[in-house]
């Protein structure tokens, strides 16, 4: 793929993922390259070892970044992603691992002191644990806070909003209300990637009935003979009486 | 049986024992928002545990719920002293994944109002440090300087400060020739004029010297161990800028210099800085030098809008015109991890896209992290008040270091 965008160039990916496949051997559950990243997904046990490795041994000197993502729908729905730089090689480098609530993470506080707040960052968001953190608190939320906001599940308004109660001449917290419900706007288009059904579309994958409800003849109208009579002399009833005035005038 | 009391072994005269005291949340010195727990031995700092987040607004996951194009003015909130260095990463990281080609001219605009930021940027935060170890004059000269590139922010954007104006594929309008004309005249008189005036008040100052001077000294490895980038990292004495080593936009066809601090100390952080502002205006004037006239919005007309004149007449322009602002681009799935130079640091995004119109997650790495975290490390054993003098030389925004 040519590259033409403008975003910062760094060294060369040739070779990269290779020689990094085979240092990390038996760690490495997989290399790719996309959009010119190279990202390394290590097995969550080995992960301080493997950065460790590559710190050591490869010249990723610096963590710049620690995310967490997180995917609901697979069985260890967190992923944590390591950013590494290279100021040496000047390269970068994407390493993770997956979590779930209850698999602690190696901390990778010993190896770089910046990984505390990280750390405390993504349980604080995620609640992913990382084992052998010290100092694992919350830290971007409230002090007192529950829950972890930045899961898919946690709604974006969240649960508790805070004012300063006059009776009480201090700061409360009250379950949220909402003048107007959170408005998420569908934007996607119905004809390509939208995942919902259109009004009217389910019906065109359900199977067909055995016997079709239609009414061929009379009999099949369910109404009685009155009706049936009725409806045979196809007479309508009369007009109403005009009114002889007016049609004069 | 009665009771033993133990004896302490400091109890006579004088009792000495450590305390603690709340730096912040609101402190004029602590630039924003910002609480530090200090455990004092006399007037040594002992420890320091700074507690963040008091700023925390949710950005990350307002911007999951937000098409790309309108997730980008909540960059402009991150950092409010440099707005136009936070879009820029985020612009990038976007454009990455679309693999798109921006225009020679929005490249250049890119640049010169890039650096304008970072002049802007360190005028904030030269004139706040100024003042945070006591002098006050410089800081409002320095206002001065700070004022005419708001202005020039507002004749570009119409937004002094939250411009916007940074579009995946290009910027958003072009500016008129005047505008250009102004601030290369700027350049040449008004900022050397102010800028260098209060430097002479400040550089060779003997209080501004004993203020920091020898204080936070970082090694080398100490400042590659805490993740430190921009100044602070060159501050430290490691000649590293991604404006240089990974060069983006136009960047690779300036000529400047990296300035390096030879003693990793506040003041050589100080200098680092005023030094980049000398080197940006340098910057800009290349960039005026070489801009080429041309469109500043991508040609592709599945990302950037058409213009409004085309939309009178052109009906595919003007369906592009309402898919573009109603559902937006869709951007090809994967992840990337984009890093620039902003004024204070490496400002990173990491974007992860399902291939849908909204970001699946975006990760913000704030440059005020790292640095504010060796908080603990860069003052243990330093004086109460030579916590402003680092805080002031650290360049910390609580707009982006909470998001």
């Amino acid at each position: 793929m040519t590259v033409l965008h403008s975003a910062p160039k760094y060294a060369s990916n040739d070779g990269v993922v290779e020689a990094l496949s085979a240092a990390l051997g038996s760690m490495l559950i997989s290399a790719t390259e996309q959009h010119g990243e190279v990202v390394l997904t290590v097995a969550r046990p080995e992960i301080a070892n493997a950065l460790k490795l590559l710190r050591d041994e490869h010249e990723y000197q610096q963590m710049m970044e620690m995310a967490g993502v997180d995917y609901p729908s697979r069985v260890e729905r967190f992923e944590v992603v390591y950013m590494l730089l290279s100021v040496t090689k000047n390269h970068r480098l994407l390493v993770k691992c997956t979590a779930s609530e209850s698999t602690p993470v190696p901390t990778v506080t010993t190896l770089w002191p910046n990984a505390g707040w990280l750390e405390r960052e993504v349980f604080d968001m995620y609640g992913v644990i990382f084992a052998g953190n010290k100092d694992l608190r919350r830290i971007l939320t409230d002090y007192g806070f529950e829950g972890h906001p930045f899961r898919k599940d946690f709604p974006l308004t969240g649960y508790v909003e805070l004012r300063y109660s006059e009776e009480d001449k201090r700061v409360v917290y009250e379950p949220v209300k909402l003048a107007q419900d959170f408005r998420s706007f569908d934007y996607m288009s119905p004809w390509e990637g939208s995942d919902y059904i259109l009004p009217g579309d389910e019906k065109a994958d359900a199977p067909p009935v055995a016997e079709k409800k239609t009414t061929d003849s009379p009999k099949d109208t369910g109404a009685d003979k009155d009706t049936d009579a009725k409806a045979a002399k196809k007479e309508s009833p009369p007009a109403p009486a005009k009114d002889e005035k007016g049609d004069k005038a | 049986m009665s009771m033993q009391l133990e004896q302490s072994p400091t109890t006579g005269d004088e009792v000495i024992s450590n305390y603690t005291i709340n730096f912040g949340p609101q402190h004029p010195a602590a630039h924003g928002v910002l609480r530090m727990v200090m455990e004092l031995d006399g007037e040594i700092i002992e420890r320091v545990d700074p507690h963040v987040g008091l700023l925390h607004r949710g950005t990350e996951k307002l911007i999951e719920n937000k098409t790309y194009l309108q997730a980008l003015p909540y960059f402009d909130r991150l950092d409010y002293c440099s707005p136009l260095g936070m879009e820029y990463s985020y612009v990038l990281a976007v454009e990455k994944m679309l693999n798109i080609e921006v225009p020679l001219r929005a490249q250049y605009l890119r640049v010169f109002f890039a650096e304008l930021t970072r002049i802007s940027n360190h005028m904030m935060n030269i004139g706040s440090h100024i003042m945070d170890v006591g002098a006050m004059t410089p800081n409002l000269w320095l206002f001065e300087i700070r004022e005419d590139c708001l202005n020039f922010f507002e004749r570009a954007s119409g937004a002094r400060m939250h411009s916007a104006w940074f579009r995946p594929g290009g910027v958003h309008q072009d500016v008129p020739l005047k505008l250009l004309a102004d601030i290369g005249d700027w350049l040449d008189t008004r900022l050397p004029e102010l800028f260098e005036d209060a430097m002479s008040l400040v550089v060779d100052n003997r209080i501004f010297k004993q203020r920091n001077v020898d204080i936070a000294k970082v090694s080398r490895e100490d400042a590659l161990a805490w993740g430190f980038s921009g100044p602070m990292i060159r501050g430290a004495g490691i000649p590293w800028d991604i404006r240089k080593s990974q060069p983006y936009d136009v960047y690779d066809r300036m000529e400047f210099d990296v300035p390096v601090a030879t003693e990793s100390d506040c003041y050589g952080r100080f200098m680092v800085r005023v030094e980049e502002v000398r080197q940006s205006a340098k910057i800009m004037k290349q960039c005026l030098a070489q801009m080429p006239e041309g469109p500043i919005m991508t040609t592709d007309r599945k990302v950037g809008p058409p213009k409004r004149a085309e939309m009178k007449t052109s009906m595919e322009s003007l369906i592009h015109h309402f898919k573009l602002y109603t559902e937006g681009f869709h951007v090809p799935a994967g992840e990337v991890y984009v890093a620039t130079e902003s004024p204070k640091g490496e400002f990173g995004v990491y974007l992860v896209s399902d291939g849908s119109n909204k970001p699946y997650r975006c990760k913000i790495r704030p440059t005020a992290f790292s640095h504010l975290q060796a908080m603990d490390f860069l003052c243990k054993g330093h004086m109460l008040p030579d916590a402003t003098a680092i805080l002031g030389a650290l360049d910390i925004v609580f707009g982006e270091c909470d998001r």
